[in-house]
């Protein structure tokens, strides 16, 4: 399908770095710090306007990490805003309707989940060639504690999300027991967010 | 007094000046100039084009001038340079076929369509070193008769008419097209994959690789169906624009090997292929590759992998001469670190050796237990 | 004449760095496993440091300061050339002082400071995969870390002992990451390894040529292989360094002259100013002068 301006909506053409350069860089220095210290807390400030329903966060990641070599697999609202186009205009990732091929999945909010298992997961011999998730979630604050241990985390840290889907510390044991293999967790609300990868170990701690 | 090491910023820039003063050499020699590089050492800025994998004579012979006729080094300048390039998209595949041909040979036919035309060759040159070249002499206009029109057909195409040879490695319609520079290498590669490798390749590398497949490292029976050098229009696909657009022209070299036949239950026997297609006019090179392009296909025809030239990760692996040079110079810098961690061994292992000989023990009856 | 391009903030194109930073996402998410990446040619040789230059030009950013050191030295050549590079394409602040930096490049030493966690250690590795040696093919080794199958290198090592009594390797001495994969720590000295375990700071990969990138989180599981009867230890150095006296650190053979004459030096030398700076001095600096210690000349230095 070829792409031209008039089939653009305006939302698609504007909302996206104004400096991509270096709003690339900030956005990915708080993602590797994020990734690397699972649990932390990070808040986007630069300046992006992502189609709704898509969160501030979730639009900053998809604009610094997504381009032409990653197929990018929205969930349904996010597939029928015009989230497509503005991926396309500003990233040029395809849209693909495969979960298992995604480099990256955005999830909206409230979506039914019960497995990453449709996901890539990666292989034996490239568990890297895996998706990352973005799930986009009520909050990162103000529920009920889980706690985090695991490379990155010095002993043991807290998080309290909200809107997590409900069997979701079943997903996460499911996709922990794939190791090498499994999918990562980005958790958006609005301009924050926080990494979960696939070595983290999370266990509830309220009931 | 023991000073610690300090100075090596300026050790660095007296370095770079005395490169470039080397570089210049004597300053009542007229400079060379890029052009006279282009035109007057042609092969060897074909070689750094091809090599380089980027096709720009007067980058290629900067990049010479620059190296100071270390060519391995002008390729090194202008890969780097090619990096920073912003890339548009793939071009349609060369129409070798429609070249306008300025040289083509066949080993295979005494004569054939299109006929056997030399071309500005060294073949039947006597190496005997000529005096004239170290004065401006007059050089002869060359001789010159109106050029064919039309299409000089492949011999491969003669071949294919009986069902001779086999097809031309037709790829599946929606093979994405492989490149090396994009995505890291697996093995096993695809030929594609293959085939850029060995076209960005080190020519003495892939010449001592061939040239061992005819002594009998990976036997292929090789002939040469044909070499043509020339130009060839290279062509991109603009989706705005519903059609392709030509960019120009660029001169590369093409050698089809016909290879040790081979048949199977199924089918009757046809000989097999090798291929080359170099930048430039780099038929040393373009030979080379194709006899190695076969010798890599072994798995293809149920060959026994034995040799080192049908060892498809052992030849990728070392083809590049960038790396190869990168690494094997890399052996330069400083490695004092480990080396001390290894004299401290040694030290240690001798007082070892020392103490059991002197109490009278075997010392490497000592060491096992 | 042909135009030269200009070169965007830290060389690289933003394409380019893209890829690599999911390379460093993956990398991170599962610690000791070496991501295949699509390394550019740099303006260096490769072999010389691309990949661990890429790694860095993928990350920094103008409010980082960058420290490069090669044999734990800020003033050895290929550090020198490495820095200039990225003062000339990031215009970013530099500094030899470990403290101060956010990001430090470093070949073949881990500095003596205990790093913290607003700092990225950058390692430059020219073999990333510990089995190569042992193996070289790569379909081979991929399938051995896929399967968690390392006998190979249990068996190297017990070779070693017994031939030599003791575990050969002194450098690129494999370990184990997170309970996991076994990883080539690249060639520091067995002495950094314990560096390792458990850091602070994260510590990234990068081999250009080999074109591997891998990751070691904050916190993470780092242990060195070895045997129940013949434990890791690393080296000692029984004499403090020769100009501040730092004991238990990792020291530089200064050969003095063509009679044998040595002594030894920090090999961190940022680590040794700084000691300097703050009156610490070793013996040769000491008042009562060199011959206290029988310097030059003395060959035991490390037993």
């Amino acid at each position: 399908m070829s792409l031209t301006p008039s089939t653009f909506g305006n939302d698609a053409l504007t909302g996206g770095f104004t400096d991509p350069v270096f709003d690339g860089q900030s956005v990915f220095k708080l993602m590797m710090d994020a990734m690397a210290r699972p649990g932390t807390l990070q808040t986007i400030s630069t300046e992006v306007a992502p189609p709704a329903p898509l969160g501030i966060a979730a639009g900053a990641i998809g604009l610094t990490l997504c381009d032409h070599d990653t197929p990018v697999w929205l969930s349904t609202s996010l597939g029928r805003s015009s989230l497509p186009e503005w991926l396309s205009f500003h990233t040029g990732a395809p849209i693909i309707q495969e979960r298992l091929e995604a480099a990256f999945a955005f999830i909206e909010a409230g979506m039914a989940l019960s497995s990453f298992n449709q996901f890539g997961i990666g292989t034996q011999e490239y568990p890297d060639r895996s998706t990352t998730i973005i799930l986009e979630i009520e909050s990162l604050e103000g529920g009920k504690d889980l706690a985090l241990s695991g490379p990155g985390i010095n002993g043991v840290s807290m998080i309290a999300p909200v809107g997590l889907p409900d069997s979701f510390l079943r997903i996460w044991n499911d996709n922990r027991a794939l190791f090498p293999r499994g999918a990562d967790l980005v958790l958006t609300a609005g301009r924050q967010f926080l990494c979960l990868p696939r070595t983290t170990k999370i266990i509830a701690t309220e009931m | 007094m023991y000073v610690a090491v300090k100075g090596g910023e300026a050790a660095i820039a007296n370095a770079h000046r005395l490169l470039a003063d080397r570089r210049r050499g004597d300053r009542s020699l007229p400079a060379l100039g890029i052009d006279q590089i282009v035109e007057q050492l042609a092969l060897g800025v074909d070689r750094v084009m091809a090599e380089a994998s980027l096709y720009d004579r007067t980058l290629a012979a900067l990049a010479v001038r620059q190296a100071r006729g270390d060519m391995i080094e002008a390729i090194f300048l202008l890969r780097a340079y090619r990096t920073t390039l912003p890339r548009f998209g793939y071009s349609q595949p060369l129409d070798t076929a429609a070249m306008k041909i300025e040289r083509r040979i066949s080993a295979t036919y005494k004569d054939l369509p299109g006929g056997q035309l030399l071309g500005p060759t060294f073949d039947y040159t006597h190496r005997l070193l000529d005096p004239s070249l170290l004065t401006d002499e007059e050089v002869d206009e060359p001789m010159q008769r109106p050029a064919e029109e039309g299409r000089v057909m492949r011999v491969s195409e003669i071949l294919d008419q009986e069902g001779l040879i086999e097809g031309d490695g037709a790829m599946p319609v929606d093979h994405e097209i492989g490149d090396l520079t994009r995505k890291p290498l697996e093995f096993p590669m695809s030929r594609d994959l293959r085939l850029q490798a060995l076209a960005r390749g080190d020519e003495g590398f892939l010449l001592a690789l061939g040239y061992s497949t005819q002594r009998g490292y990976g036997r292929t029976h090789p002939f040469t169906g044909e070499i043509r050098i020339g130009e060839v229009e290279v062509e991109l696909d603009v989706p705005e624009l519903g059609f392709a657009v030509s960019l120009g022209r660029i001169q590369v070299t093409e050698c089809q090997m016909v290879n040790q036949f081979k048949g199977s239950a199924k089918a009757p026997p046809q000989f097999t292929r090798g291929y080359g297609l170099v930048f430039g006019q780099s038929e040393r090179k373009a030979m080379a590759m194709s006899l190695v392009d076969r010798a890599l296909r072994a798995d293809e025809f149920g060959e026994d992998v034995t040799a080192p030239a049908q060892d498809e990760e052992f030849v990728i692996s070392h083809s590049d001469n960038v790396q190869a040079t990168g690494f094997v110079e890399h052996l330069k810098l400083p490695h004092y670190v480990d080396f001390q961690a290894e004299l401290d061994l040694v030290r240690r292992m001798r007082r070892d050796f020392e103490a059991a000989r002197d109490s009278g023990m075997d010392p490497m009856t000592e060491a096992a237990e | 004449m042909t135009e030269l391009a200009t070169y965007n903030f830290a060389y690289l194109d933003e394409q380019t760095k893209r890829m690599i930073r999911r390379a460093i996402l993956k990398a991170i998410a599962i610690p000791g496993y070496q991501v295949p990446f699509a390394s550019r040619e740099m303006p260096m040789p490769y072999g010389w440091g691309t990949g661990g230059v890429q790694l860095t030009a993928a990350i920094i950013g103008p409010q980082d300061v960058l420290k490069v050191i090669d044999q734990g030295a800020d003033d050895t050549t290929n550090a020198v050339s490495i820095r200039a590079f990225f003062q000339k394409v990031a215009n970013v602040a530099v500094t030899t002082r470990t403290e101060e930096a956010t990001i430090i490049q470093t070949r073949h030493r881990i500095p003596e400071t205990k790093l913290n966690a607003n700092q990225v250690l950058v390692y430059q590795v020219p073999t990333p995969e510990p089995l190569r040696y042992l193996e070289p093919r790569e379909t081979e080794t991929r399938k051995m870390h896929a399967l968690e199958e390392y006998g190979l290198m249990h068996v190297k090592l017990y070779e070693d002992i017994a031939r030599n009594g003791r575990i050969a390797t002194t450098y690129a001495y494999p370990v184990k990451v997170a309970g996991r994969y076994v990883m080539d720590p690249s060639p520091t000295p067995k002495f950094d390894n314990p560096k390792m375990h458990l850091s602070d700071a994260l510590q990234l990969f990068g081999a250009g040529r080999e074109k591997r990138i891998y990751a070691v989180p904050p916190y993470t599981e780092v242990v060195s292989l070895d045997f129940e009867d013949h434990p890791f230890e690393v080296q000692r150095f029984d004499k403090p360094c020769t100009l501040c006296g730092a004991e238990q650190v990792y020291l530089d053979e200064v050969i003095l002259d063509d009679k044998g004459g040595r002594m030894f030096v920090c090999s961190d030398t940022d680590f040794c100013e700084d000691r300097r700076a703050h009156g610490h001095v070793g013996p040769m600096l000491a008042p009562n002068g060199p011959a206290a210690d029988g310097l030059p000349g003395s060959k035991e230095a490390a037993e």
